[in-house]
């Protein structure tokens, strides 16, 4: 680990949560998150540079927004800046930045607003606080837009159910509609549109790791796990996150799911037009992209055949598959009826194990002390099964009927309260590292009340980004990187194989 | 007369400002689509559950309960007190007075001060909280003293100049029926509705808009349903 040219956060011993900050003007200001480049802008139907007339461009932009979406127009007036949602961001929390408070980010563009778009704004600007959309306030929305991991916490603790999300959203697509974007982002959704997945695995090197996978598995276990890929007349499609097929820990929660998937006896497939869960169109608020993204698994579905679609362990893929694709690519009306379209990994695990077609040593995981982080856009953009709070109650059962030792931390750090990993939100990047160490750390400060309290040693999560973000921000809070571990790991590691052959 | 003059036609004019832009806005919330199933956690899955929970959200303030008691506690204490106050002053708009605003009187005149009392702590903490006195601007502060100078103005009528209230009720009563009586010069009485005037007027330009707009919040509004239910509205429609 390089050394870091910012410090961490200090953890108070004994605190369920972080104490409430001053708050310091400018803290972040420096952080600026690579912008895209031409190519990265263009691939993805944005002018590669800033355009000449941006200004009017980008106010009518939002303009057009706004008249699209009931959200933004409410929100952008309904704001009274009772201050409820000052001390709920995890940014604002780790950074000290006053611009990270909900409201204050949200006013960045409230301000252009209300400027341009407003009797008060356009007649007494000052009095209301209107601002002109000037080379400082685009500055300010390119640096505070991308300090906002659009995890919603905010909008849980507001009176009026304001989300910060969208409005952050909607900064970047005003951004990249005048040639402003961010290279992290936008370089990956161009991948999804030409490979088919972020990691630009084309596929025979797919098919190349699932086969490796099938062989370490065997070598481990003594029994043939398949892995299939483009499976004609399999039962189900399984879309999942591309960093499953190669990153520490996901890929053991594959292997998880191969397994679960092996002993229910159940014929699946990966497809490798549709290698890819996530769908990075939805940070950056493009609405044509996260059709076009989501069209792939539509495609892979008929062309497959299958009756069913499952999602592997990935936050904002969830929301985007749960919230939006009956939307975007549905009805589902080819798909059978009997199950929920689409379903969660967790959910058809659940199922499972509710009907006793699972074998399960806990004692296999023994060695593990978990707890288990809500991942945001799982918490509170989403659900599972049939019930409100299916979300929370689900993942946790799984992991009790697949071992012994479980402890939650603090209530107000779990469910819909809980806090970012700090990596959401397409803010996944090196260089936003020092805003991703300071970020983790409210969840950090939970985590470490379990730990001394309870010993616990292992994080479990169902997110892609929270995996990666944790792997590389423990080790900043002296834990170990590797207590990070996916559910379906502790599944997988549980799962007698065999058993019901 | 003069001044009975003007207050009419200025009281005349604001309602038709409130009336009409309030309905603007509204009929602006509701045609606004809302192309994606945003809903946040907890979220009802069905209709009526929506209902249940934006009635919690109106009357105790449910979210702002788990959020931060403090501004829970003023901001309860000082809508409850408006809503008294409110109900209350029907009885300068109505003949006979009805049994229920009868019942009520002495609340109501006690609900001033609640009222006070809660602009003042969300006022103070306007100050004395750095997070709070960050996002607040101008107009933040303008609406707190609108707020606080209507209470204590009204109050002034009440225990101070000692109004002929008689001739105030005949003077709404004429308003109403455009049978015009006089006003009464009184300065606390004028300046009182002055202010409720202006308070009128900026309304539907203001963040009082969150009054009518919260119902239109679709991560409260919207029902938890975005896989049994094909949702589609704007882009998403096309």
């Amino acid at each position: 680990m390089a050394k870091a040219n910012f410090d961490t956060p200090a953890l108070q011993p004994h605190q369920e949560t972080p104490d409430l900050p001053s708050v310091k003007p400018g803290a972040m200001q420096h952080l600026k998150t690579f912008p895209a480049k031409p190519l990265h802008n263009e691939n993805i139907g944005y002018p590669g540079e800033l355009v000449d007339g941006w200004q009017d461009k980008a106010v009518k932009r939002l303009g057009e927004l706004v008249d699209g979406s009931q959200a933004l127009r409410v929100f952008l007036d309904t704001c009274v800046k009772c201050g409820a949602c000052t001390d709920k961001c995890h940014y604002f929390l780790g950074t000290e930045d006053p611009l990270n408070m909900p409201v204050a980010r949200q006013d960045l563009l409230r301000s252009v607003y209300r400027r341009y778009y407003t009797f008060a704004g356009k007649h007494c600007p000052k009095l209301v606080g209107a601002k002109d959309f000037d080379k400082e306030m685009l500055d300010d929305w390119y640096n505070y837009f991308h300090q906002c991991s659009q995890c919603r916490r905010c909008s849980v603790f507001c009176p009026y159910g304001i989300d910060t999300a969208e409005i952050s959203m909607a900064a970047r697509e005003v951004m990249d509609s005048i040639g402003v974007g961010q290279k992290y982002c936008n370089e990956i959704l161009a991948k999804v549109h030409k490979i088919g997945n972020n990691l630009g695995l084309p596929e025979p090197a797919l098919v190349d790791t699932l086969e490796g996978l099938e062989e370490d598995v065997e070598e481990d276990t003594g029994v043939l796990v398949r892995f299939p890929v483009d499976q004609k007349g399999a039962d189900v499609l399984l879309i999942t996150p591309s960093a499953d097929f190669f990153a520490e820990p996901h890929i053991d929660g594959l292997i998880g799911y191969a397994k679960v998937f092996h002993q229910a006896g159940i014929r699946w497939t990966l497809s490798s037009h549709a290698s890819e869960a996530a769908n990075f169109s939805l940070f950056i608020g493009s609405g044509d992209n996260l059709k076009k993204a989501a069209m792939r698994i539509r495609e892979a579905a008929l062309e497959l055949g299958v009756k069913r679609i499952i999602v592997g362990e990935c936050g904002h893929a969830w929301r985007v598959a749960y919230s939006f694709w009956n939307t975007l690519i549905g009805p589902f009306d080819f798909l059978d009826p009997k199950y929920p379209a689409p379903q969660h990994i967790v959910e058809f695990t659940y199922d499972l194990i509710q009907r006793g077609a699972l074998t399960l040593d806990k004692e296999a995981n023994d060695h593990r002390r978990i707890t288990f982080h809500d991942s945001c856009n799982v918490a509170r953009a989403s659900r599972m099964g049939n019930i409100p709070g299916g979300q929370f109650i689900l993942p946790r059962e799984v992991i009790k009927a697949a071992a012994n030792h479980f402890f939650d931390m603090a209530p107000d750090t779990i469910h819909e309260k809980t806090f970012c990993c700090g990596g959401g939100g397409g803010l996944l990047t090196d260089d936003l590292m020092e805003l991703r160490v300071k970020g983790a750390m409210p969840r950090m400060q939970a985590l470490q009340q379990v730990v001394e309290e309870n010993g616990v040693n292992t994080l479990v999560a169902i997110c892609a980004i929270c995996k990666t973000q944790f792997a590389k921000t423990l080790p900043h809070y002296q834990f170990q990187g590797d207590m990070i571990t996916s559910l379906h790991e502790v599944v997988g590691d549980a799962i007698q194989l065999g058993a019901k052959e | 007369m003069i001044l009975s003059v003007i207050f009419a036609i200025l009281f005349y004019a604001a309602t038709l400002l409130l009336i009409v832009g309030v309905a603007r806005k509204i009929a602006l919330y509701a045609r606004t689509p809302a192309p994606l199933k945003i809903p946040v956690t907890p979220a009802p899955l069905t209709r009526a559950g929506v209902v249940w929970q934006m009635t919690k959200e109106v009357t105790v303030f449910r979210s702002l309960f788990f959020s931060n008691k403090w501004i829970w506690l003023f901001g309860w204490m000082f809508h409850v007190a408006l809503a008294l106050v409110l109900a209350r002053h029907l009885r300068y708009f109505t003949e006979p007075v009805w049994g229920w605003v009868v019942l009520i009187q002495p609340f109501g005149k006690y609900a001033a001060f609640a009222m006070i009392a809660g602009l003042a702590g969300l006022w103070a903490r306007r100050f004395l909280v750095d997070r709070v006195r960050y996002i607040s601007s101008l107009s933040d502060h303008l609406m707190l003293a609108l707020l606080m100078a209507i209470a204590l103005s009204g109050l002034a009528i009440k225990y101070l100049s000692h109004t002929d209230i008689v001739h105030i009720k005949a003077y709404m009563l004429g308003l109403m029926y455009f049978d015009w009586q006089p006003l009464p010069a009184d300065a606390f009485v004028l300046l009182h509705f002055a202010l409720i005037i202006v308070l009128m007027v900026v309304f539907p330009i203001s963040k009082l808009l969150h009054a009518p707009g919260m119902f239109f919040a679709p991560t409260r509004t919207q029902v938890d349903d975005a896989r049994e239910r094909r949702h589609t509205a704007g882009w998403t429609a096309e």
